[in-house]
Protein backbone atom coordinates (compact mmCIF):
# COMPACT_ATOMS: atom_id res chain seq x y z
CA UNK A 1 0.00 0.00 0.00
CA UNK A 2 1.58 3.21 -0.67
CA UNK A 3 2.25 5.26 2.31
CA UNK A 4 1.11 8.79 0.43
CA UNK A 5 -1.32 8.69 -2.85
CA UNK A 6 -2.90 11.50 -4.73
CA UNK A 7 -5.68 11.17 -6.78
CA UNK A 8 -6.93 13.18 -9.95
CA UNK A 9 -5.87 16.02 -7.64
CA UNK A 10 -6.50 19.43 -8.90
CA UNK A 11 -5.83 23.14 -8.37
CA UNK A 12 -7.70 26.14 -9.82
CA UNK A 13 -6.81 29.74 -8.56
CA UNK A 14 -10.00 31.73 -10.51
CA UNK A 15 -9.68 31.41 -13.91
CA UNK A 16 -6.09 29.63 -13.73
CA UNK A 17 -5.88 26.00 -13.62
CA UNK A 18 -2.67 25.18 -11.90
CA UNK A 19 -2.92 21.60 -11.68
CA UNK A 20 -5.44 19.29 -13.65
CA UNK A 21 -5.88 15.48 -12.36
CA UNK A 22 -2.60 14.57 -11.14
CA UNK A 23 -1.90 10.82 -9.84
CA UNK A 24 0.67 10.44 -7.84
CA UNK A 25 2.21 7.42 -5.25
CA UNK A 26 4.74 7.30 -3.10
CA UNK A 27 5.92 3.97 -1.07
CA UNK A 28 8.07 3.91 2.21
CA UNK A 29 11.24 4.22 1.77
CA UNK A 30 11.25 5.53 -1.69
CA UNK A 31 12.77 9.21 -2.87
CA UNK A 32 10.96 10.40 -5.64
CA UNK A 33 12.05 13.38 -7.34
CA UNK A 34 9.53 16.01 -8.97
CA UNK A 35 10.76 17.92 -12.10
CA UNK A 36 9.43 20.17 -14.05
CA UNK A 37 9.76 23.85 -15.43
CA UNK A 38 8.64 27.18 -13.64
CA UNK A 39 4.59 27.22 -13.00
CA UNK A 40 4.61 23.71 -13.81
CA UNK A 41 2.78 23.03 -10.70
CA UNK A 42 5.21 21.49 -8.51
CA UNK A 43 4.85 24.04 -5.93
CA UNK A 44 1.10 24.16 -5.87
CA UNK A 45 1.34 20.41 -5.46
CA UNK A 46 3.69 20.63 -2.66
CA UNK A 47 1.53 22.84 -0.85
CA UNK A 48 -1.39 20.98 -1.30
CA UNK A 49 0.18 17.63 0.21
CA UNK A 50 1.67 19.97 2.96
CA UNK A 51 -1.79 21.39 4.01
CA UNK A 52 -1.46 24.77 2.95
CA UNK A 53 -4.57 25.09 1.13
CA UNK A 54 -6.99 22.13 -0.29
CA UNK A 55 -7.32 20.68 -3.65
CA UNK A 56 -10.66 22.07 -5.92
CA UNK A 57 -10.36 18.54 -6.65
CA UNK A 58 -9.48 14.94 -5.79
CA UNK A 59 -8.35 12.88 -3.20
CA UNK A 60 -5.79 12.27 -1.02
CA UNK A 61 -4.49 9.02 1.06
CA UNK A 62 -2.65 8.93 3.48
CA UNK A 63 -1.88 5.34 4.12
CA UNK A 64 -5.00 3.97 2.43
CA UNK A 65 -7.17 6.51 4.43
CA UNK A 66 -8.60 9.82 2.45
CA UNK A 67 -7.20 12.63 4.42
CA UNK A 68 -8.23 16.21 4.08
CA UNK A 69 -6.17 19.28 5.34
CA UNK A 70 -6.60 22.55 6.07
CA UNK A 71 -3.75 24.13 7.71
CA UNK A 72 -0.48 23.01 7.69
CA UNK A 73 -0.08 21.29 10.94
CA UNK A 74 -2.54 19.16 10.19
CA UNK A 75 -0.48 17.60 7.40
CA UNK A 76 2.44 17.56 9.73
CA UNK A 77 -0.25 15.37 12.11
CA UNK A 78 -0.25 12.50 9.43
CA UNK A 79 3.46 12.46 9.15
CA UNK A 80 3.91 14.75 6.23
CA UNK A 81 7.05 17.01 6.74
CA UNK A 82 8.05 19.89 4.55
CA UNK A 83 11.39 21.94 3.99
CA UNK A 84 10.30 25.11 2.12
CA UNK A 85 11.63 26.81 -0.21
CA UNK A 86 12.44 29.65 1.89
CA UNK A 87 12.62 27.50 4.65
CA UNK A 88 10.61 28.84 6.70
CA UNK A 89 12.90 30.54 9.62
CA UNK A 90 12.59 33.35 12.24
CA UNK A 91 15.80 34.97 11.73
CA UNK A 92 15.70 36.74 15.18
CA UNK A 93 15.50 33.43 17.31
CA UNK A 94 18.37 31.08 17.90
CA UNK A 95 18.69 27.51 15.99
CA UNK A 96 17.36 25.39 18.33
CA UNK A 97 14.21 27.24 18.94
CA UNK A 98 13.52 27.16 15.23
CA UNK A 99 13.58 23.68 15.26
CA UNK A 100 11.47 23.92 17.78
CA UNK A 101 9.21 26.46 16.76
CA UNK A 102 5.48 25.71 17.28
CA UNK A 103 6.58 22.37 19.42
CA UNK A 104 8.39 23.81 22.06
CA UNK A 105 9.60 20.93 24.65
CA UNK A 106 7.82 22.39 27.82
CA UNK A 107 8.62 21.24 31.67
CA UNK A 108 6.48 21.78 34.98
CA UNK A 109 3.53 20.86 36.39
CA UNK A 110 -0.27 21.84 36.08
CA UNK A 111 -1.23 25.14 34.46
CA UNK A 112 2.21 26.35 35.05
CA UNK A 113 4.73 25.15 32.09
CA UNK A 114 8.33 26.87 31.15
CA UNK A 115 10.31 25.87 27.80
CA UNK A 116 12.99 23.28 28.69
CA UNK A 117 15.68 25.42 26.80
CA UNK A 118 18.60 23.28 27.88
CA UNK A 119 16.84 19.70 26.99
CA UNK A 120 15.67 22.02 23.60
CA UNK A 121 19.51 23.19 23.13
CA UNK A 122 20.59 19.44 24.00
CA UNK A 123 18.52 17.56 21.23
CA UNK A 124 19.06 20.13 18.56
CA UNK A 125 22.59 19.75 18.77
CA UNK A 126 22.09 15.97 18.74
CA UNK A 127 20.00 16.95 15.53
CA UNK A 128 23.11 18.88 13.87
CA UNK A 129 25.23 16.51 14.46
CA UNK A 130 23.38 13.60 13.15
CA UNK A 131 23.02 15.80 9.91
CA UNK A 132 26.88 16.33 10.26
CA UNK A 133 26.15 20.27 10.50
CA UNK A 134 28.35 22.58 11.91
CA UNK A 135 24.88 24.13 13.36
CA UNK A 136 25.14 25.39 16.58
CA UNK A 137 22.10 25.37 18.28
CA UNK A 138 21.94 28.45 20.42
CA UNK A 139 23.33 30.56 17.53
CA UNK A 140 21.00 32.91 15.66
CA UNK A 141 19.69 31.90 12.23
CA UNK A 142 20.66 35.62 11.30
CA UNK A 143 24.34 35.19 11.37
CA UNK A 144 24.24 31.98 9.60
CA UNK A 145 25.31 30.45 6.31
CA UNK A 146 23.04 29.18 3.62
CA UNK A 147 23.94 25.70 4.65
CA UNK A 148 23.47 25.87 8.34
CA UNK A 149 19.93 28.01 7.94
CA UNK A 150 19.47 24.77 5.74
CA UNK A 151 20.29 22.39 8.27
CA UNK A 152 18.10 23.77 10.89
CA UNK A 153 15.08 23.74 8.35
CA UNK A 154 15.79 19.68 7.90
CA UNK A 155 16.61 19.02 11.25
CA UNK A 156 13.02 20.61 12.31
CA UNK A 157 11.43 17.90 10.04
CA UNK A 158 13.20 14.93 12.01
CA UNK A 159 11.47 15.98 15.44
CA UNK A 160 8.94 13.59 14.62
CA UNK A 161 9.06 10.50 13.11
CA UNK A 162 7.45 11.37 9.19
CA UNK A 163 6.21 9.45 6.79
CA UNK A 164 7.03 12.04 4.03
CA UNK A 165 9.36 14.27 3.81
CA UNK A 166 8.87 17.07 1.05
CA UNK A 167 11.66 19.03 0.07
CA UNK A 168 11.32 22.12 -2.15
CA UNK A 169 14.76 23.02 -3.95
CA UNK A 170 16.84 22.20 -0.60
CA UNK A 171 20.33 22.35 -2.12
CA UNK A 172 18.88 25.39 -4.51
CA UNK A 173 21.03 27.60 -2.24
CA UNK A 174 24.14 26.41 -0.84
CA UNK A 175 27.44 25.25 -1.25
CA UNK A 176 28.72 22.02 -3.29
CA UNK A 177 30.03 20.46 -0.67
CA UNK A 178 27.04 20.87 1.30
CA UNK A 179 24.70 19.72 -1.44
CA UNK A 180 26.38 16.18 -0.79
CA UNK A 181 25.51 16.50 2.79
CA UNK A 182 21.70 16.94 2.19
CA UNK A 183 21.79 14.27 -0.93
CA UNK A 184 23.56 12.08 1.92
CA UNK A 185 20.50 13.03 4.71
CA UNK A 186 18.04 12.31 1.89
CA UNK A 187 19.53 8.73 1.46
CA UNK A 188 19.51 8.18 5.08
CA UNK A 189 16.32 9.15 5.34
CA UNK A 190 15.17 6.74 2.52
CA UNK A 191 17.02 4.03 4.21
CA UNK A 192 15.06 4.75 7.69
CA UNK A 193 12.00 3.81 5.88
CA UNK A 194 11.03 7.05 5.16
CA UNK A 195 9.40 8.54 2.39
CA UNK A 196 11.24 11.19 -0.31
CA UNK A 197 9.73 13.56 -2.19
CA UNK A 198 12.74 15.94 -3.60
CA UNK A 199 11.52 19.17 -5.41
CA UNK A 200 14.61 20.16 -7.48
CA UNK A 201 16.31 21.98 -10.79
CA UNK A 202 18.74 20.10 -10.44
CA UNK A 203 19.68 17.51 -12.86
CA UNK A 204 22.52 15.60 -11.25
CA UNK A 205 21.13 15.88 -7.82
CA UNK A 206 18.04 13.86 -8.59
CA UNK A 207 19.76 11.33 -10.71
CA UNK A 208 22.26 10.73 -7.71
CA UNK A 209 19.57 10.26 -4.92
CA UNK A 210 16.12 9.39 -6.60
CA UNK A 211 14.90 6.20 -6.98
CA UNK A 212 11.86 7.61 -9.57
CA UNK A 213 11.44 10.74 -11.05
CA UNK A 214 8.06 12.38 -12.01
CA UNK A 215 8.11 15.39 -14.39
CA UNK A 216 5.28 18.25 -14.80
CA UNK A 217 4.21 20.00 -17.29
CA UNK A 218 1.72 22.97 -17.33
CA UNK A 219 0.09 21.20 -14.60
CA UNK A 220 -0.40 17.55 -15.57
CA UNK A 221 2.18 14.72 -14.93
CA UNK A 222 3.47 13.77 -18.10
CA UNK A 223 6.54 11.05 -16.95
CA UNK A 224 6.61 8.71 -14.05
CA UNK A 225 9.23 6.12 -14.50
CA UNK A 226 12.58 4.66 -12.74
CA UNK A 227 15.35 6.55 -12.72
CA UNK A 228 17.06 3.55 -14.07
CA UNK A 229 15.06 3.12 -16.95
CA UNK A 230 15.46 7.61 -17.82
CA UNK A 231 17.61 9.67 -18.64
CA UNK A 232 18.70 12.85 -18.07
CA UNK A 233 18.69 13.74 -21.69
CA UNK A 234 14.74 12.18 -21.86
CA UNK A 235 13.70 14.07 -18.43
CA UNK A 236 14.80 17.67 -19.77
CA UNK A 237 12.80 16.58 -23.44
CA UNK A 238 10.27 16.30 -21.02
CA UNK A 239 10.46 19.66 -18.85
CA UNK A 240 10.58 21.21 -21.90
CA UNK A 241 8.51 19.68 -23.95
CA UNK A 242 10.40 18.17 -26.22
CA UNK A 243 9.23 14.98 -25.93
CA UNK A 244 5.51 14.90 -25.23
CA UNK A 245 4.81 11.91 -23.01
CA UNK A 246 7.33 9.52 -21.46
CA UNK B 1 31.32 36.50 14.50
CA UNK B 2 34.23 37.86 16.12
CA UNK B 3 35.43 34.75 18.04
CA UNK B 4 37.05 32.16 17.27
CA UNK B 5 35.35 28.61 18.29
CA UNK B 6 35.63 25.15 18.23
CA UNK B 7 33.61 24.97 15.52
CA UNK B 8 34.44 21.55 13.96
CA UNK B 9 33.74 19.21 16.69
CA UNK B 10 30.52 18.53 15.65
CA UNK B 11 31.79 17.16 11.96
CA UNK B 12 34.63 14.77 13.67
CA UNK B 13 32.11 12.47 15.82
CA UNK B 14 28.75 11.68 15.66
CA UNK B 15 27.45 12.20 18.90
CA UNK B 16 30.31 12.31 20.72
CA UNK B 17 31.73 15.74 20.27
CA UNK B 18 28.77 17.97 20.56
CA UNK B 19 28.75 18.85 24.08
CA UNK B 20 31.72 20.81 22.54
CA UNK B 21 29.02 22.97 20.86
CA UNK B 22 26.56 22.97 23.26
CA UNK B 23 28.21 25.27 25.52
CA UNK B 24 29.10 27.66 23.05
CA UNK B 25 27.18 30.71 24.14
CA UNK B 26 26.43 33.59 20.55
CA UNK B 27 27.90 36.11 22.68
CA UNK B 28 29.64 36.44 26.23
CA UNK B 29 27.60 38.02 28.55
CA UNK B 30 28.92 41.90 28.29
CA UNK B 31 29.40 41.51 24.73
CA UNK B 32 25.29 40.40 25.10
CA UNK B 33 25.08 43.98 27.24
CA UNK B 34 26.93 46.08 25.11
CA UNK B 35 24.96 45.35 22.26
CA UNK B 36 21.25 45.62 24.39
CA UNK B 37 19.77 48.90 23.63
CA UNK B 38 18.56 49.01 27.27
CA UNK B 39 21.86 49.23 28.91
CA UNK B 40 22.73 52.21 27.27
CA UNK B 41 19.75 54.30 28.40
CA UNK B 42 20.03 52.81 31.66
CA UNK B 43 23.92 54.58 31.67
CA UNK B 44 22.01 57.79 29.85
CA UNK B 45 19.43 58.08 32.63
CA UNK B 46 22.34 57.61 35.12
CA UNK B 47 24.10 60.14 33.94
CA UNK B 48 21.27 63.14 33.18
CA UNK B 49 20.25 61.39 37.34
CA UNK B 50 23.87 62.37 38.20
CA UNK B 51 23.90 65.43 36.36
CA UNK B 52 21.09 66.74 37.81
CA UNK B 53 21.52 66.56 41.54
CA UNK B 54 24.56 68.06 41.12
CA UNK B 55 22.75 70.49 39.13
CA UNK B 56 19.69 70.73 41.38
CA UNK B 57 19.79 68.96 44.80
CA UNK B 58 16.05 69.39 44.58
CA UNK B 59 15.98 66.80 41.44
CA UNK B 60 17.17 63.86 43.91
CA UNK B 61 15.14 64.83 46.83
CA UNK B 62 12.89 61.52 47.94
CA UNK B 63 9.59 63.74 47.03
CA UNK B 64 10.62 64.16 43.96
CA UNK B 65 12.20 60.49 43.29
CA UNK B 66 8.72 59.50 44.53
CA UNK B 67 6.83 61.58 41.99
CA UNK B 68 9.05 60.31 38.79
CA UNK B 69 8.85 57.15 39.82
CA UNK B 70 4.94 57.36 40.30
CA UNK B 71 4.64 59.23 36.65
CA UNK B 72 6.24 56.45 35.00
CA UNK B 73 4.97 54.40 35.96
CA UNK B 74 1.39 54.84 34.29
CA UNK B 75 3.59 54.99 31.10
CA UNK B 76 5.77 52.23 32.00
CA UNK B 77 2.47 50.07 32.45
CA UNK B 78 1.31 50.96 28.98
CA UNK B 79 4.53 50.26 27.55
CA UNK B 80 4.96 46.99 28.84
CA UNK B 81 1.26 46.08 26.80
CA UNK B 82 2.70 47.84 24.11
CA UNK B 83 5.86 46.02 24.36
CA UNK B 84 3.88 42.55 23.52
CA UNK B 85 2.46 44.36 20.40
CA UNK B 86 5.30 45.61 19.03
CA UNK B 87 7.14 42.68 18.88
CA UNK B 88 4.70 40.43 16.83
CA UNK B 89 5.33 43.45 14.57
CA UNK B 90 2.34 45.49 15.19
CA UNK B 91 1.28 48.80 16.66
CA UNK B 92 -1.38 50.20 18.95
CA UNK B 93 -2.35 53.37 18.31
CA UNK B 94 -5.34 52.89 20.47
CA UNK B 95 -4.44 52.98 24.14
CA UNK B 96 -5.04 56.85 25.01
CA UNK B 97 -8.31 56.78 24.12
CA UNK B 98 -8.58 53.22 25.84
CA UNK B 99 -7.52 54.59 29.21
CA UNK B 100 -10.02 57.49 28.56
CA UNK B 101 -12.63 55.20 27.94
CA UNK B 102 -11.84 53.13 30.97
CA UNK B 103 -11.29 56.21 33.32
CA UNK B 104 -15.23 57.18 32.39
CA UNK B 105 -16.35 53.56 32.95
CA UNK B 106 -14.88 53.04 36.22
CA UNK B 107 -16.00 56.42 37.25
CA UNK B 108 -19.40 56.26 36.36
CA UNK B 109 -19.57 52.89 38.26
CA UNK B 110 -18.20 54.75 41.59
CA UNK B 111 -20.74 57.46 40.85
CA UNK B 112 -23.79 55.61 41.26
CA UNK B 113 -22.36 54.18 44.26
CA UNK B 114 -21.15 50.63 43.30
CA UNK B 115 -18.48 48.96 45.07
CA UNK B 116 -14.91 49.24 43.96
CA UNK B 117 -14.18 46.15 42.56
CA UNK B 118 -16.62 46.33 40.15
CA UNK B 119 -15.48 49.51 39.08
CA UNK B 120 -11.90 48.26 38.64
CA UNK B 121 -13.25 45.33 36.48
CA UNK B 122 -15.87 47.33 35.21
CA UNK B 123 -12.95 49.46 33.65
CA UNK B 124 -11.00 46.45 32.37
CA UNK B 125 -14.00 45.11 30.88
CA UNK B 126 -14.19 48.81 28.84
CA UNK B 127 -10.98 47.94 28.31
CA UNK B 128 -11.52 44.92 26.87
CA UNK B 129 -14.17 45.37 24.89
CA UNK B 130 -12.42 48.04 22.30
CA UNK B 131 -9.73 45.20 22.25
CA UNK B 132 -11.97 42.27 20.88
CA UNK B 133 -13.14 44.80 17.99
CA UNK B 134 -9.24 45.88 17.27
CA UNK B 135 -7.77 42.51 17.98
CA UNK B 136 -10.26 40.53 15.84
CA UNK B 137 -9.92 42.75 12.81
CA UNK B 138 -6.45 42.68 13.23
CA UNK B 139 -5.76 38.46 13.91
CA UNK B 140 -8.87 37.23 11.62
CA UNK B 141 -9.28 39.82 8.97
CA UNK B 142 -5.83 40.30 8.54
CA UNK B 143 -6.14 44.36 8.39
CA UNK B 144 -3.69 46.64 8.98
CA UNK B 145 -2.93 47.24 12.93
CA UNK B 146 -1.79 51.21 12.04
CA UNK B 147 -5.36 51.65 10.50
CA UNK B 148 -7.51 49.85 12.89
CA UNK B 149 -6.09 50.85 16.17
CA UNK B 150 -6.28 54.55 14.43
CA UNK B 151 -9.85 54.03 13.88
CA UNK B 152 -10.02 52.86 17.23
CA UNK B 153 -8.16 56.17 18.91
CA UNK B 154 -11.11 57.97 17.25
CA UNK B 155 -14.03 55.48 18.55
CA UNK B 156 -12.93 55.02 22.27
CA UNK B 157 -12.13 58.94 22.51
CA UNK B 158 -15.64 59.88 21.82
CA UNK B 159 -17.30 57.36 23.39
CA UNK B 160 -15.50 58.66 26.43
CA UNK B 161 -16.96 62.04 25.78
CA UNK B 162 -20.29 60.85 24.89
CA UNK B 163 -20.04 58.46 28.11
CA UNK B 164 -19.09 61.16 30.43
CA UNK B 165 -21.16 64.13 28.92
CA UNK B 166 -18.37 65.85 28.93
CA UNK B 167 -18.12 66.74 32.48
CA UNK B 168 -15.31 65.37 34.91
CA UNK B 169 -16.80 62.88 37.63
CA UNK B 170 -15.11 63.23 40.82
CA UNK B 171 -18.11 62.38 43.62
CA UNK B 172 -17.36 59.05 44.08
CA UNK B 173 -19.16 57.10 46.19
CA UNK B 174 -18.60 54.54 48.74
CA UNK B 175 -16.43 52.87 46.66
CA UNK B 176 -14.15 55.77 46.44
CA UNK B 177 -11.57 55.35 49.21
CA UNK B 178 -10.68 52.16 48.64
CA UNK B 179 -10.70 52.57 44.51
CA UNK B 180 -8.33 55.49 45.40
CA UNK B 181 -5.58 53.48 47.20
CA UNK B 182 -4.67 51.42 43.59
CA UNK B 183 -3.67 54.70 42.26
CA UNK B 184 -2.51 56.95 44.88
CA UNK B 185 -1.21 54.64 48.26
CA UNK B 186 2.19 53.54 48.95
CA UNK B 187 3.74 50.89 50.37
CA UNK B 188 7.45 51.03 51.63
CA UNK B 189 7.55 54.64 50.71
CA UNK B 190 7.11 53.61 46.93
CA UNK B 191 3.76 54.49 45.11
CA UNK B 192 1.53 51.79 44.38
CA UNK B 193 1.80 52.37 40.69
CA UNK B 194 5.25 51.19 40.74
CA UNK B 195 4.99 48.41 42.41
CA UNK B 196 2.95 47.31 40.25
CA UNK B 197 5.01 48.06 37.29
CA UNK B 198 7.56 46.21 39.23
CA UNK B 199 5.18 43.07 38.87
CA UNK B 200 4.34 43.48 35.71
CA UNK B 201 7.82 44.14 34.24
CA UNK B 202 9.19 40.71 36.10
CA UNK B 203 5.87 38.95 34.98
CA UNK B 204 6.88 39.91 30.83
CA UNK B 205 10.08 39.51 31.42
CA UNK B 206 9.68 35.78 32.04
CA UNK B 207 6.91 35.22 29.95
CA UNK B 208 9.12 36.26 27.14
CA UNK B 209 12.04 34.09 28.27
CA UNK B 210 10.65 31.35 29.71
CA UNK B 211 7.11 30.42 27.95
CA UNK B 212 6.28 28.89 24.65
CA UNK B 213 3.77 32.25 24.00
CA UNK B 214 6.43 34.59 24.97
CA UNK B 215 8.57 32.48 21.79
CA UNK B 216 5.85 32.87 19.60
CA UNK B 217 5.70 36.37 19.91
CA UNK B 218 9.13 37.26 18.87
CA UNK B 219 8.38 34.29 16.21
CA UNK B 220 5.23 36.13 14.66
CA UNK B 221 7.35 39.50 14.88
CA UNK B 222 10.54 37.70 12.75
CA UNK B 223 8.82 35.70 9.93
CA UNK B 224 4.62 35.40 10.59
CA UNK B 225 4.57 33.14 7.25
CA UNK B 226 7.47 30.54 9.36
CA UNK B 227 5.19 30.62 12.65
CA UNK B 228 2.52 29.88 10.39
CA UNK B 229 3.66 26.61 9.06
CA UNK B 230 5.53 25.58 12.09
CA UNK B 231 1.97 25.66 13.60
CA UNK B 232 2.14 28.60 15.90
CA UNK B 233 -1.32 29.53 16.18
CA UNK B 234 -0.88 33.13 14.88
CA UNK B 235 -3.98 34.41 14.86
CA UNK B 236 -4.42 33.81 18.35
CA UNK B 237 -1.52 35.36 19.63
CA UNK B 238 -1.85 38.22 17.96
CA UNK B 239 -5.39 38.84 19.43
CA UNK B 240 -3.66 37.96 22.96
CA UNK B 241 -0.89 40.48 22.13
CA UNK B 242 -3.67 43.37 21.78
CA UNK B 243 -5.74 42.34 24.39
CA UNK B 244 -2.68 42.79 26.88
CA UNK B 245 -1.59 46.08 25.44
CA UNK B 246 -5.35 47.39 26.11
CA UNK B 247 -5.77 45.39 29.47
CA UNK B 248 -2.21 47.00 30.17
CA UNK B 249 -3.57 50.80 29.57
CA UNK B 250 -7.04 50.02 31.01
CA UNK B 251 -5.21 49.02 34.34
CA UNK B 252 -2.84 51.99 33.93
CA UNK B 253 -6.31 54.15 33.50
CA UNK B 254 -7.62 52.97 36.98
CA UNK B 255 -4.04 53.97 38.51
CA UNK B 256 -4.31 57.16 37.43
CA UNK B 257 -8.03 57.62 38.51
CA UNK B 258 -7.41 56.58 41.87
CA UNK B 259 -4.01 58.76 42.13
CA UNK B 260 -5.81 61.91 40.89
CA UNK B 261 -9.45 61.60 42.16
CA UNK B 262 -11.47 62.39 39.26
CA UNK B 263 -12.31 60.56 35.94
CA UNK B 264 -11.68 62.88 33.01
CA UNK B 265 -12.50 61.84 29.33
CA UNK B 266 -9.33 63.43 28.13
CA UNK B 267 -7.68 60.85 30.31
CA UNK B 268 -4.56 59.59 28.15
CA UNK B 269 -4.29 61.64 25.36
CA UNK B 270 -1.25 61.74 23.35
CA UNK B 271 0.16 58.88 25.81
CA UNK B 272 0.03 56.32 22.76
CA UNK B 273 2.64 58.24 21.86
CA UNK B 274 4.76 58.17 24.81
CA UNK B 275 4.09 54.40 24.88
CA UNK B 276 5.59 53.31 21.91
CA UNK B 277 8.31 55.99 22.63
CA UNK B 278 9.14 54.06 25.49
CA UNK B 279 9.44 50.56 23.91
CA UNK B 280 11.53 51.81 21.17
CA UNK B 281 13.82 53.92 23.39
CA UNK B 282 14.62 50.34 25.45
CA UNK B 283 14.88 49.07 22.13
CA UNK B 284 12.15 47.66 20.81
CA UNK B 285 11.99 47.03 17.12
CA UNK B 286 9.13 48.40 15.01
CA UNK B 287 9.66 46.11 12.61
CA UNK B 288 8.83 43.19 15.04
CA UNK B 289 10.83 40.43 16.27
CA UNK B 290 12.63 42.31 19.10
CA UNK B 291 12.03 43.95 22.64
CA UNK B 292 11.77 43.56 26.35
CA UNK B 293 10.37 44.71 28.85
CA UNK B 294 13.33 46.49 31.05
CA UNK B 295 13.91 48.65 28.08
CA UNK B 296 10.34 49.40 28.22
CA UNK B 297 10.65 50.41 31.64
CA UNK B 298 13.82 52.30 31.41
CA UNK B 299 12.74 54.31 28.30
CA UNK B 300 9.22 55.10 30.11
CA UNK B 301 12.34 56.30 32.89
CA UNK B 302 13.71 57.87 30.84
CA UNK B 303 10.95 60.27 29.09
CA UNK B 304 9.88 60.67 32.33
CA UNK B 305 13.43 62.22 33.81
CA UNK B 306 13.96 64.34 30.99
CA UNK B 307 10.66 66.26 30.89
CA UNK B 308 11.42 66.43 34.94
CA UNK B 309 14.78 67.78 34.58
CA UNK B 310 13.65 70.11 31.64
CA UNK B 311 10.83 71.57 34.18
CA UNK B 312 13.66 72.09 37.03
CA UNK B 313 15.75 73.75 34.67
CA UNK B 314 13.16 76.16 33.84
CA UNK B 315 12.31 74.79 30.25
CA UNK B 316 8.87 75.39 29.39
CA UNK B 317 7.35 71.58 29.81
CA UNK B 318 5.55 72.35 26.49
CA UNK B 319 9.27 71.34 24.95
CA UNK B 320 8.41 67.75 26.07
CA UNK B 321 6.62 67.09 22.80
CA UNK B 322 9.70 67.61 21.14
CA UNK B 323 12.01 65.56 23.19
CA UNK B 324 9.66 62.43 22.56
CA UNK B 325 9.66 63.16 18.82
CA UNK B 326 13.25 63.19 18.39
CA UNK B 327 13.63 60.34 20.83
CA UNK B 328 11.72 58.05 18.67
CA UNK B 329 13.62 59.16 15.60
CA UNK B 330 16.84 58.34 17.08
CA UNK B 331 15.99 55.50 18.51
CA UNK B 332 14.78 54.70 14.97
CA UNK B 333 18.09 55.89 13.75
CA UNK B 334 19.76 53.99 16.01
CA UNK B 335 18.29 50.68 15.69
CA UNK B 336 19.10 50.91 11.80
CA UNK B 337 22.48 51.68 12.32
CA UNK B 338 22.53 48.70 14.53
CA UNK B 339 21.11 46.63 12.01
CA UNK B 340 23.43 47.59 9.35
CA UNK B 341 26.46 46.47 11.10
CA UNK B 342 24.67 42.73 11.97
CA UNK B 343 23.98 42.43 8.35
Amino acid sequence: MPILELRQISKNFGAIRALSGVDLKLEAGEVLGLMGDNGAGKSTMVKIIAGNFPPSGGEILVDGKPVHFDKPIEAREKGIEVVYQDLALCNNLTASANVFLGRELKKGFGPFKWLDHAEMIRRAGLLFAELKSETRPRDLVRQMSGGQRQAVAIARTRLSEPKVVLMDEPTAAISVRQVAEVLDLIRRLRDSGHAVVLISHRMPDVFSVCDRVAVMRRGTKVADKLIKNSSPEEVTGLITGAINVA
Amino acid sequence: MSHEAPKSTATTGDNVAIEGVLGIQEKTLTQTLFASQAFWVTVALAIICAFMTWYEPHFGSIENLYNITRNFAFIGIMALGMTVVIITGGIDLSVGSIMGVVAVASGLILEAEYPWWLAVFGGLGAGAVCVIVNGAMIAFLDLSPFVVTLGMLSIARSFAVVLSGNRMIYNFGPGGPMFKIWGGGAFLGIANPVWFLVFFTIVLAVVLKMTAWGRHLLAIGGNEHAANLTGVPVKMVKLQAYLISALAAAFAAILNVGWSGSAINALGQSYELRAIASTVIGGANLMGGEGGAYGAVIGSALIEVIRNALLMAGVDSNWQGTFVGSFIVLAVLLERVRGKRRE
